[in-house]
């Protein structure tokens, strides 16, 4: 049911050009929130570096300031000091158009209750973000196809949200996410609607993705999903508590192989190495 | 801006949230229905009507004009008394001789009088006094028997023409010519039998009585005051600029006006006429707009808040839709397009209703109106509920533009 992408035929996860500095740099990132009189300092200061192809789990207790730096890398909020770099470009120079077309070709969201629109079938939800892009609209179907098939759903092109499962709603979320080609899939709390058994398949699929090359950042309050990704960032308070790979990672150790499935191995670009900032990071590139 | 799939998923989408919510669909678009079927009902009666009116004025001729007296605007009663600004005979026969441009002339008096045949009586019979060209004139030709001769009319003779209703009503034979008639007790030969007018508007007019005496022979029986007019007719439908120049000068001269004095008469065509129906038409045109204004005004209004309420449930979806990368204006477009399509099917529906109006009114056979709607008609109603779509689908369509993703997704 599941079927991975083979190395080779997926194409690069980020249309820019491969450089050796990080995909997302932050450096400083405050946000303030206003309510009232009131100021709430949701970040409280963030340095953080991510490379390509690095699957990290960001967590942290409610009101720890991760949702706000989801929308933040996702560029759906603008931090209010600090400075983000997502592909080299800075996020503060971008005007709105320029930020949804971000959002349209970097970033593939996927969230907690799947966001699908009920009256669409799977393939035209899947289709969404092609809607708001320049081009390729005549290859639509082919590519909803083609991410529909890469997340094991192929034979439920036309079933309407209601007819879909907890699990195969999230596929097709996930489908849409990837459709693109993002630089980053970025998912918030992907699981939290889900049962045990569902979570795990998602969890297999994301260690597929990002064995094919797919960075990955998901946002979770769960340590047994957490422990499914290369590196764990712990905030609390809006700072970074923890930032350490993941010892126990292991690509595609849980539930994985499946019987035929190819053994890919990519590694990330740096492995082994527990970096806790984004300082020593660079230090290594 | 946007690649051509957008448009197609977007009018698509909002044709299915159509669908999904029929019953408020249809109570939001009443007011453009409404609006638009009674454009279209008043653009299609009235073009049915001057079409119609235009042909009846046609068989007239555009060269026949009308004379009759007229007292200046503001002019002093005492200035311009009856007694001088009523046609008289000298007048009537100075226009059939001094006019080159005039063919033909009669006057045209009407009275009341009581018609008695054999053991018949019958009141307020119509009585009209002509000369002999007035069958040309009004192109109703004697069927039965001969017209008026000159010596009739130059000795006031006592003969009479009857239309065929006439001959029903006072149960002549079919071909009366030789009987006689009592008309006021005093005895008519019946010379002759014309056609009844032709159908008038709306079927009007249609079974009357008509008796016509010589035009002399009528000034006999009436007071020399008593008013009468006069039909002309020109050459040629060219020549009725000049005809109407030529009666004025005769008229003016004849009535001792002075240059500085206005007329006492006027002289009116068929298509001073015309241009008076057109302006009527306008009139009623304009009443109608603005009935139609206030029915698409409050269409609209409906239209915006039906578009709030789909702003307001599809908050999580617009959240959705920007944060995989619509913009502002894209969200924008979308839902201006489905205001634009709500109005334009309330539109769609609104003619529809005009057709069937038109289609029931060209049924009514006694209406004798053949009517239908004219494209322009459909034209303007569309162009209008665009607008209307676009005015007050603009509100919520901003407001939805202007929703931040992140408080959109969070949206209960």
């Amino acid at each position: 049911m599941i079927t991975s992408q083979p190395e080779n035929s997926h194409p690069t996860p980020e249309p820019v050009a491969r450089t050796a500095g990080p995909l997302l740099s932050m450096r400083g990132i405050r946000k303030v929130y206003k309510m009232g009189v009131e100021h709430v300092h949701a970040l409280r200061g963030i340095d953080l570096n991510i490379f390509r192809n690095e699957y990290v789990a960001i967590m942290g207790s409610s009101g720890s300031g991760k949702s706000t730096l989801m929308n933040i890398i996702g560029c759906l909020d603008s931090p209010s000091t600090g400075q983000y770099f997502l592909s080299d470009r800075n996020t503060a120079r971008m005007s709105g158009v320029e930020l949804a077309a971000v959002r349209n070709k970097l970033i593939g969201f996927v969230f907690q209750s799947f966001e699908l629109l009920p009256r669409l079938s799977a393939i035209a939800n899947v289709e969404l973000p092609l809607l708001y892009a320049r081009g390729n609209w005549r290859q639509r179907r082919k590519l909803a196809k083609a991410a529909l098939e890469r997340v094991g759903l192929g034979h439920r092109l036309t079933h309407r949200p209601n007819q879909l499962s907890g699990g195969q709603k999230q596929r097709v979320a996930i489908a849409r996410a990837i459709l693109n080609n993002p630089a980053i899939l970025l998912a918030d709390e992907p699981t939290g609607n889900l049962d045990t058994a569902t979570t795990r398949e998602i969890m297999v699929l994301f260690q597929q993705l990002h064995a094919a090359g797919q960075t990955i950042i998901m946002i979770t309050h769960e340590d047994s999903v957490a422990a499914y990704a290369s590196r764990v960032i712990r905030l609390s308070d809006g700072q970074i508590a923890y930032d350490s790979a993941n010892d126990g990672y292991n690509p595609l150790s849980r539930g994985l192989p499946l019987p035929g499935a190819p053994s890919i191995t990519v590694m990330p670009e740096t492995p082994g190495a527990p970096p806790s900032t984004g300082e020593k990071r660079e230090e290594h590139a | 801006m946007l690649n051509p799939f957008f448009y197609i998923r977007a009018i698509l989408l909002a044709l299915s949230q159509i669908w999904v919510n029929k019953t408020r669909s249809c109570l939001t678009a009443l007011g453009i229905i409404i609006g638009v079927a009674s454009v279209v009902s008043v653009i299609t009666a009235l073009t049915g009507l001057k079409t119609k009116v235009l042909k009846e004025f046609e068989t007239f001729g555009a060269s026949k004009m009308f004379i009759f007296p007229d007292r200046p605007d503001d002019a002093p009663r005492n200035k311009y008394p009856w007694e001088v600004v009523r046609l008289k005979v000298p007048e009537l026969e100075r226009i059939a001789i001094a006019c080159p441009s005039i063919k033909r002339v009669t006057p045209t008096t009407q009275f009341g009088a009581t018609i008695r045949h054999g053991d018949d009586a019958r009141d307020g019979i119509n009585i009209t006094g002509i000369w002999p060209a007035w069958h040309e004139i009004e192109n109703r030709q004697v069927i039965i028997g001969r017209p008026f001769i000159q010596i009739d009319e130059s000795d006031a003779r006592q003969v009479c023409i009857v239309n065929q209703d006439a001959i029903a009503e006072l149960h002549l034979n079919t071909d009366p010519t030789g009987a006689t008639i009592l008309i006021n007790q005093r005895e008519f030969l019946i010379v002759g039998v014309v056609e009844n007018q032709s159908t008038g508007l709306f079927g009007m007019n249609t079974s009357q009585s008509e008796v016509f005496i010589p035009f002399s022979t009528a000034r006999k029986f009436q007071d020399p005051d008593d008013f009468f007019f006069i039909i002309a007719q020109a050459t040629s439908p060219d020549a009725a600029e000049e005809a109407k120049a030529e009666i004025s000068f005769n008229l003016r001269k004849m009535r001792a006006l002075q240059s500085d004095e206005p007329d006492t008469f006027a002289i009116r065509t068929v298509e001073q006429v015309i241009r008076t129906f057109n302006a009527i038409a306008v009139v009623i045109t304009m009443v109608a707009g603005g009935i139609v204004g206030i029915s698409l005004l409050v269409g609209g209004i409906g239209i915006m808040n039906i578009m709030l309420v789909s702003v307001t449930e599809r908050t999580r979806e617009i959240g959705l839709r920007k944060a995989v990368g619509a913009t502002p204006a894209a969200i924008l477009v979308q839902f201006l397009l489905e205001a634009i399509t709500l109005s334009s099917l309330g539109g769609l529906i609104g003619v529809a209703f005009g057709e069937l109006f038109a289609f029931g009114v060209s049924a009514i056979p006694s209406f004798d109106l053949k009517v239908s709607v004219p494209f322009w008609a459909i034209a303007v109603s569309f162009a209008f509920c665009a607008m209307v779509g676009i005015t007050f689908g603009m509100f919520p369509a901003i407001k939805a533009a202007r929703l931040d993703p992140i408080d959109a997704l969070r949206h209960e």
